[in-house]
């Protein structure tokens, strides 16, 4: 069991002999100032793979709706148009910072500054193999659920701050639609935490397996409902289409970032995209299985025993599968989500609220009662293993 | 890992630097490169090309506060459940989970009444509409209708 990705290498020889030589060089136990040098350099990676990943999800999300659109999409900065992210960055970091004079300075610096704050701690607790999840916090869903929360804080101060009457509007939407959403989404996951019998991601989804018979989708009807409660709640939460309404440009200009230019306002978007893949993230893991993958290839085993390699190397390359297997599956979670947001018109935000609270809370609540007495009832198996018996 | 056990706290902190340091980061290189000539205009509010008038920080509906009640009790309590859930498993397999599950449905009773009650009094429904019989004073209207 590994609870940090320092655990996680410490099982190697290689870092064993890095700490040691450390230690000498320094003259006293350097173990701790190893740990803390793993995690910076582990987190400094996850953090420009997910700021790519985030620009990479601009481009995506323009070509694919090109797609869906019959268009061309951006096809002139590289290859098929893939360095449009980088024009689109450069653009926004030469633009002139603009303040509204009236503004709450303060406010409006620290608010796009909280909504990335807020995502990129989410990435602390993201599983994405059983070895490279930066830390397997013993409270993982309460803490992401938590930390997430910071990024309705950011919209609001966005919107409040910028003294425009869009933005107030945007701002005080987007607060509200966040935090409604918020209730579906914790009793979905209370569901799965009932069933996995443990808050940490990495016992969340060891218990499931790598077919998706034993993913906790399709473990019984229950938490077949309460995945597509989740994913609204999630695109609700994420504020992306048909849940866009704190930045519905038909009605609000662009809301709460109407008042935010250049880099300010390309935090912003920066922050939206990593969210849609850090949500998408959780969604696999809870629901699709996480990193597992089929027949014990993630953990080794396989080839440890029918190809005779060495549980190390077998553990490295389970490890690469398992990754392999986490961003297949959140990718492809990723295109339903702008999928969804090209083909589905905006909801209207009084029919946001009767959604909200008159069918997912309900719903997730008889969820929730459903999954307890089917975990008290049938010891926690899966419908698949009641019926087939294996 | 008992005397390190803070140590998985601290990728969340580095994150957090990182964000502070990717934002200031980038205002700051930006400052180098970008033209700086502000004028009256530019610093308005944008109101659809028109002169603002007054200022956003005003007033605003009490539904929003409405629901800011509603989310807290439903999260306070959807917090308290996590616990409960989380134990749940290991009560069962000591053969202990009906008594988790009576109590965990006792739990969620509370929180589904007050659902209820939030429903019945109206608060869910984002336009309040006013039904049943006018007192005050009747207007000119009401004359007419009788």
């Amino acid at each position: 069991m590994n609870d940090s990705i320092v655990s996680y290498l410490s099982q190697f020889p290689a870092y064993k002999s890095f700490v040691s030589a450390m230690s000498s060089a320094m003259g006293f136990d350097a173990a701790g100032i190893a740990t803390l040098l793993v995690f910076f350099v582990a987190c400094f990676v996850v953090v420009n793979v997910l700021a790519l990943v985030g620009g990479l999800g601009t481009y995506a999300e323009r070509k694919i709706s090109a797609d869906i659109q019959m268009r061309q999409g951006p096809n002139r900065v590289g290859p098929y148009g893939i360095l449009q992210f980088l024009a689109d960055g450069v653009k926004m970091i030469s633009k002139e910072d603009l303040m509204p004079r009236n503004a709450d300075k303060f406010l409006y610096t620290v608010a796009p500054l909280l909504c990335l704050v807020g995502v990129l701690a989410t990435l602390a607790v993201l599983p994405f193999s059983s070895g490279f999840t930066l830390t397997d916090l013993n409270i993982g869903v309460f803490y992401l659920l938590g930390v997430s929360s910071l990024v309705g804080v950011g919209i609001f101060l966005g919107g409040y701050s910028s003294n425009s009457k869009w933005s107030m509007l945007g701002g005080m939407r987007g607060a509200s639609q966040i935090i409604s959403y918020e209730v579906p989404v914790t009793l979905s996951i209370l569901a799965i935490v009932v069933l996995g019998g443990g808050l940490s991601f990495g016992t969340l989804v060891g218990a499931q397996g790598g077919l998706p018979h034993e993913w906790f989708v399709l473990h019984n009807p229950f938490t077949f409902v309460a995945f597509i409660v989740f994913f609204i709640g999630a695109l609700a939460e994420s504020n992306r289409a048909p849940f866009d309404l704190p930045e519905a440009e038909s009605e609000l200009v662009s809301g709460y970032h109407t008042e935010y230019t250049g880099m300010r306002f390309g935090f912003f978007a920066l922050a939206e995209y990593i969210e849609v893949f850090v949500l998408c993230g959780v969604a696999a893991a809870l629901f699709l299985g996480g990193y597992k993958v089929p027949f014990n290839l993630g953990t080794g085993e396989f080839l440890v025993n029918t190809l005779n390699v060495g549980p190390l190397l077998a553990s490295k390359v389970g490890n690469f599968l398992q990754l392999g297997s986490f961003v297949t599956k959140t990718l492809l979670l990723y295109y339903v989500v702008i999928w969804c947001r090209w083909t589905f018109p905006r909801l209207r935000v009084d029919h946001l609220m009767v959604i909200c609270w008159k069918y997912l809370t309900p719903i997730a609540l008889v969820n929730l009662v459903g999954c307890a007495v089917w975990m008290w009832a049938f010891n926690g198996q899966s419908l698949f293993k009641i019926v087939f018996g294996h | 890992m008992s005397s390190h056990s803070l140590d998985v706290y601290m990728p969340i902190v580095i994150l957090m630097s990182f964000g502070v340091v990717m934002l200031f980061g980038a205002l700051l290189v930006g400052k180098l490169i970008r033209p700086n000539n502000p004028n009256q205009l530019k610093q308005t509010e944008y109101e659809c090309g028109e002169e603002p008038v007054g200022v956003a920080w005003s007033n605003f509906n009490v539904r929003f506060y409405l629901v800011a009640l509603i989310f807290i009790i439903f999260d306070v309590e959807g917090a308290l459940m996590f616990p409960v859930a989380a134990v749940f498993k290991k009560f069962n397999e000591i053969g202990e989970g009906g008594i988790v599950l009576i109590t965990f449905l006792l739990f969620i009773s509370v929180l589904l009444e007050g659902l209820v009650y939030c429903w019945k009094k109206g608060d869910l429904d984002w336009i309040r509409s006013f039904q049943g019989p006018v007192t005050g004073p009747s207007t000119d209207n009401d004359k007419d209708a009788k």
